[in-house]
């Protein structure tokens, strides 16, 4: 069967690989982006109309960094729901982590993980696969065999790689590939037991403090890693302003370095630990509400200053582009004492108002946050795995598109999630920018509002 | 060389100003004066102050210092309770109170249990070693499996901060802290208020030093909300490795209430000059192993209490410690089983303290009563 041609009118359409940003009809047919016009016009016969006046139109968003947590952890997430759930947040494409059960550390569980996609998924899914067999940090995979098979990337992601050498040896032996090597950095021995940002929050709380040095000396060690093997490295979550400042200055000497930044990251704070919404209680006292256990994330919620670092780190393109870090998990995860509970937030069907936190607070413009949304991550993905022409509205190119309203509030209601991962600190918060309508290859998979099956 | 540092801010809003309701100051008859038979017979003196609508006792941070005077002045009724030849009232007689200690402990379970049976209640004890838990039962499966049979105050120890807080909001009886973790401790500070206010009368001004291992210490963290409350001028001293974050050199930080208002001093012989309570903490013996500390012998000869350095503070100075004691660690026999210690008597003032404490939580649970 084949849709129906579908015109979407009036919207500002936003498109950084192109550098369009007008007041334009957008026309899908077959699948494919027909074209962008010049300016909003008549509708032609035969297409349905999707009024986007008021609103932004802009290439389904990508992320590169999901865990869907199938095979094997099926009771947080199917690739079923979080393709779904990223439906939901605007993004057409993401990138399946590889942090499942087995692991991502062999040709067949990848194979799976794509075709499951394939069948089931909402949206597009890419997958990544580990460094080090079972993730361990300890021997590389078939790295080749890997690339075959479809990875966009390798990552121990949840396990920084900790041995230099086998960072280093990764770094060299993945160039065989083209592919990055996505390190999440923290120095484990710094980092300790760890359960929230180190500081007077945690030190009232008396929970044990990560300093945002373990991050910083892991980066700083993956720079100088990169730069001896000439490999190429990606830094999962930036989240401290050393670690953005090191970033900075690795790619100021022209190393193959990039990074991602989270939505929470770039939104809310350790504060948030004390279950007020962001505030701290004036007289120090803590309510009932306190050690929310949603917030409780690796790299863990940072200081105001930290994500001041990171929005500047975005806005100046030392930041290449937002991840989610998607991290759905089940109830009793997080029905626990905060030592207990696991790390993650579920966050792909808020991510967009999460980022637009400081678009409205001036520090980041609309057209920077979609590029690193879109254009970003599909340079990222480049040439790999069918990779190329995504995260643009060219003509041709996959009918990925997401219709935003930029100003619209909205209340967080996990409950109203479609991911299985109910876990957010952001519950009951309003956010100002909201997903209205994300098309995948010329059809309707996600409605504000609605319930698209 | 020695350096002193003072956060001078104080908190804006004052305590008990907070939509918290206010506490009666009415006072019911002593007991003395009532006839056994006679209405509430044995009811211990000073109940009517407490008759307020705190719903949990987790730390002392939201506590108002006139809520704090409440609580002391009913632990001297309770006090005459236990100095009687029967140890026994029945005002909470048909009340359960259930202990439920993830760690283990001797002291603090059978203070709250001496407690809660001299005011009648019925106690039930659970370790957690013993119990559903190292089934791999949920810790919120095994507080509402118990709240299930029906408890009106739940005490508990954890080792994980902010546990009870969990606990607090998902069940429905009251909810005591007996120690979570590294954070707070709470009925172990009401005790060492009550008992510094024994013997040197109202506290504000009074200077409290103390020393050691504020990072892990719960006890301390507690007794510094309500020295603070109570106007005390708190001085702490210990090896930088085990001061919290925020009292840590370079980490001083005026914007936060938890930390505001403590002096914190590098010698211990500065910080015990003038002391009229001197307080040092236990140290742990795995701060060796975990790099906090070379060795305790280094950490005795710097920090710990013997009488030369008692001597530095005012005559007749308190010693007091939390207990247990490592004797000629942090602490010399000399001076633990001196002239200036009180540490048996914060033991048994303890008892008396949790009596105050349950008894406002249950006459909060009887509605008003």
């Amino acid at each position: 069967m084949v849709n129906k041609p579908i015109v979407i009118t009036g919207g500002r359409v936003i498109d950084p690989a192109q550098g369009i940003d007008r007041l334009a009809d957008v026309l899908l047919k077959d699948g494919v982006v027909e074209t962008v016009t010049d300016a909003p016009g008549t509708a032609p016969d035969g297409y349905e109309v999707i009024d986007a006046t008021g609103m932004v139109v802009a290439p389904g968003f990508i992320d590169i960094h999901t865990h869907l947590r199938e095979p094997g952890l099926e009771h947080k997430e199917t690739i079923a729901t979080g393709t779904r759930a990223a439906a939901a947040g605007g993004f057409t494409t993401i990138c399946a982590m590889p942090n499942t059960e087995p692991n991502q550390d062999n040709a067949s569980t990848v194979e799976f993980v794509l075709r499951t996609g394939r069948e089931q998924g909402v949206v597009r899914v890419m997958a990544i696969g580990a460094v080090t067999l079972e993730r361990a940090g300890k021997r590389l995979v078939e790295m080749a065999e890997l690339a075959d098979a479809g990875v966009i990337g390798f990552s121990d992601d949840g396990n920084p790689v900790a041995d230099p050498n086998i960072m280093r040896q990764a770094l060299t032996y993945s160039q065989i590939t083209g592919l990055p090597i996505i390190n999440h950095c923290e120095e484990p021995s710094i980092a300790g037991a760890g359960q929230m940002q180190m500081g007077v929050i945690a030190s009232h709380l008396g929970l044990t403090g990560v300093p945002s040095e373990a991050e910083t000396v892991m980066v700083e060690r993956d720079i100088a890693l990169a730069e001896l093997t000439g490999g190429r490295l990606h830094i999962a979550h930036l989240s401290t302003r050393r670690a953005v400042e090191a970033v900075r200055r690795a790619k100021e000497r022209g190393l193959r370095v990039t990074a991602e930044a989270t939505p929470h990251h770039v939104s809310i704070t350790d504060a948030w630990v004390y279950g007020l919404g962001g505030a701290i209680p004036n007289d120090g006292s803590l309510s009932t509400a306190a050690y929310d256990t949603n917030t409780k994330v690796n790299p863990p919620l940072r200081t105001y200053d930290d994500v001041d670092a990171v929005v500047e780190g975005l806005a100046d393109g030392t930041i290449d582009m937002i991840a989610t870090d998607h991290a759905p998990h089940a109830a009793t995860d997080k029905e626990c004492t905060y030592q207990e509970a696991a790390h993650g937030i579920s966050n792909i069907e808020t991510a967009f108002g999460s980022c637009m936190v400081p678009v409205h607070a001036g520090a980041l413009s609309l057209e920077n946050l979609i590029e690193r949304m879109t254009a970003a991550p599909a340079r990222f993905l480049g040439t790999t795995a069918g990779g190329t022409g995504l995260g643009s509205l060219k003509s041709g190119l996959p009918a990925d598109v997401v219709v935003l309203d930029p100003t619209s509030e909205w209340e967080v209601d996990p409950s109203a999630f479609f991911s299985k991962g109910k876990n957010t600190p952001l519950d009951g918060t309003t956010l100002k920018g909201r997903v209205v309508i994300t098309l995948y290859a010329g059809e309707v998979v996600h409605e504000a509002g609605v319930t698209v099956e | 060389m020695a350096r002193t540092r003072v956060a001078t801010r104080t908190p804006e809003r004052p305590h008990g100003q907070s939509g918290k309701p206010e506490i009666e100051t009415s006072q019911a008859t002593p007991a003395a004066h009532r006839k056994p038979g006679a209405a509430r017979p044995n009811q211990p003196p000073m109940f009517g102050g407490l008759s307020g609508s705190r719903r949990n006792v987790l730390d002392l941070d939201d506590f108002s210092k006139e809520e704090i005077e409440h609580i002391l002045q009913s632990a001297d009724g309770m006090n005459e309770v236990l100095s009687r030849d029967v140890r026994k009232t029945p005002t909470l007689r048909g009340k359960t109170i259930l202990t439920l200690f993830f760690e283990n402990s001797t002291r603090t379970r059978v203070s709250f249990e001496q407690a809660g049976k001299v005011l009648g209640a019925d106690v039930i004890n659970v370790s957690a070693s013993a119990s559903s838990v190292s089934k791999g039962e949920s810790l919120l499966n095994t507080v509402r499996t118990l709240e299930a049979m029906k408890i009106d105050v739940l005490v508990m120890r954890h080792p994980h901060s902010g546990a009870p807080y969990y606990v607090a909001s998902k069940i429905d009886a009251a909810v005591v802290n007996a120690g979570d973790g590294t954070h707070a401790h709470p009925t172990q500070s009401l005790l060492d208020l009550y008992t510094m206010r024994r013997h040197l009368g109202d506290i504000a001004g009074k200077k409290v030093t103390i020393i050691g291992d504020l990072h892990f210490s719960r006890v301390a963290r507690s007794d510094v909300w309500g020295l603070r409350k109570m106007g005390a001028e708190v001085t702490v001293c210990g090896p930088p490795t085990l001061l919290p974050y925020g009292l840590r050199p370079g980490t001083e930080q005026a914007d936060s209430a938890a930390f505001t208002g403590i002096n914190v001093v590098d010698r211990v012989e500065e910080a015990l000059e003038g002391a009229d309570v001197v307080m040092p903490l236990r140290i742990q013996r795995e701060r060796q192993e975990s790099g906090n500390l070379p060795d305790l012998r280094e950490y005795s000869k710097l920090y710990g209490i013997n009488a030369d350095r008692l001597a530095l503070a005012n005559p007749g100075a308190l010693l007091m410690h939390p207990g247990p004691m490592n004797e000629g660690i942090e602490i010399s026999s000399e001076v633990a089983h001196g002239a200036q210690a009180v540490i048996e008597e914060q033991v048994s003032n303890g008892v008396a303290i949790r009596m105050a404490v349950l008894y406002m939580l249950c006459a909060r649970s009887r509605g008003g009563e």
